[in-house]
């Protein structure tokens, strides 16, 4: 367990050295608190779509924070450019420091140029979570997709994510799918970049 | 130890949120706004060659008489601008590099608005003594 053990103090956050990130939290913990998120949240607004935004602002925070971290931490201070690029970072090094392992895939949208969608299984965040029928779309996965907008605009690429259930045949939970439709500028600099 | 030196933070939103003068330099009535605007007009440069390549140091990248504006963009697009007189390219990069940890530190901290002001004053003092050591 985490918060074991003789931990050195230090002054101030700015002494403290920034760690190699390799600890692991229980998910228990976490779901415990993602639950309280969830339902704090869903005491201070009126309907589903509010409650949606807020998560996604939540995990915005996040992905703001974590973008500046692992670029320092993992790529020897490279940024990401380009957009597949940044979209496989986000895929292969995000996924893997927050939720332990890859995501499951990383798609081009067939019918529009400008959409790119991620792939889950089964997603963490939605381990312990059974969306009730009134609730209609509702998916708590709209905070994992702040934390993937997170990253995106403030690497540059400004993007909409959404979250949604895809019902798999012959499977009874449905697979979430984080859905990325980039801004135009997004295109055309990437077109200029060649 | 340069003579002049004015290191600005400038967040993605074109927000200064970080200013130090260093430098030894008897100080000009007129030195922190002349830095200011200098600094202001470099940023358009940065824009364009932010996307050009993926190293986050820029080197230099804008002059103005015997000053040199110095550029180092993080991941997030954060901009760590400096504006010098000397030629020593390699303590740039460190202190670049070194106050690049300390701003992921101050980001790092929930009770910081990402883009706000950084006002601790454990960051100024720590950014400080990195110019005197690298600059």
């Amino acid at each position: 367990m985490i918060g074991t053990g003789k931990i050195k103090q230090y002054a101030n956050v700015l002494d403290k050295p920034l760690g190699k990130g390799k600890q692991e939290v229980s998910l228990s913990a976490f779901a415990f608190l993602f639950s309280e998120l969830v339902q704090y949240n869903q005491t201070q607004v009126d309907n589903i779509s509010e409650l949606e935004t807020r998560l996604e602002d939540a995990g915005y925070a996040v992905g703001a924070r974590v973008l500046e971290l692992l670029c320092h931490r993992g790529k020897g201070n490279r940024r990401e450019t380009r957009l597949l690029g940044i979209l496989s970072f986000v895929h292969s090094t995000v996924w893997k420091v927050l939720f332990g392992k890859v995501a499951d895939s990383l798609e081009k949208g067939t019918e529009h140029e400008d959409e790119y969608m991620i792939s889950e299984k089964e997603l963490l965040v939605n381990r312990f979570i059974s969306i009730p029928k009134d609730m209609g779309t509702f998916h708590c996965g709209a905070f994992v997709a702040g934390i993937v907008k997170g990253v995106l605009e403030n690497a540059g690429f400004p993007a909409v994510v959404t979250a949604h259930f895809v019902p798999v045949e012959g499977q009874q939970r449905p697979r979430t799918t984080i859905l990325i439709k980039f801004a135009e500028e997004v295109l055309q600099r990437e077109a200029r970049l060649g | 130890m340069t003579s002049t030196a004015c290191f600005i933070i400038v967040s993605r939103n074109d927000i200064p949120i970080y200013e130090a003068e260093v430098g030894s330099a008897a100080k000009r009535e007129d030195a922190a706004q002349l830095h200011q605007f200098v600094l202001h007009a470099a940023l358009d440069i940065v824009q364009d060659l932010a996307w050009t390549t993926s190293a986050m140091f820029l080197k230099a990248i804008d002059r103005f008489n015997d000053l040199v504006v110095s550029v180092y963009v993080t991941a997030g697009h954060t901009r760590f601008m400096l504006l010098h007189d000397s030629r020593n390219e390699d303590g740039i990069k460190s202190f670049f590099q070194e106050v690049h940890e300390l701003y992921i530190k101050i980001l790092l901290n929930p009770l910081y608005l990402p883009g706000s002001r950084i006002t601790s004053s454990h960051f100024d003092t720590k950014v400080r003594a990195l110019a005197r050591k690298y600059l």
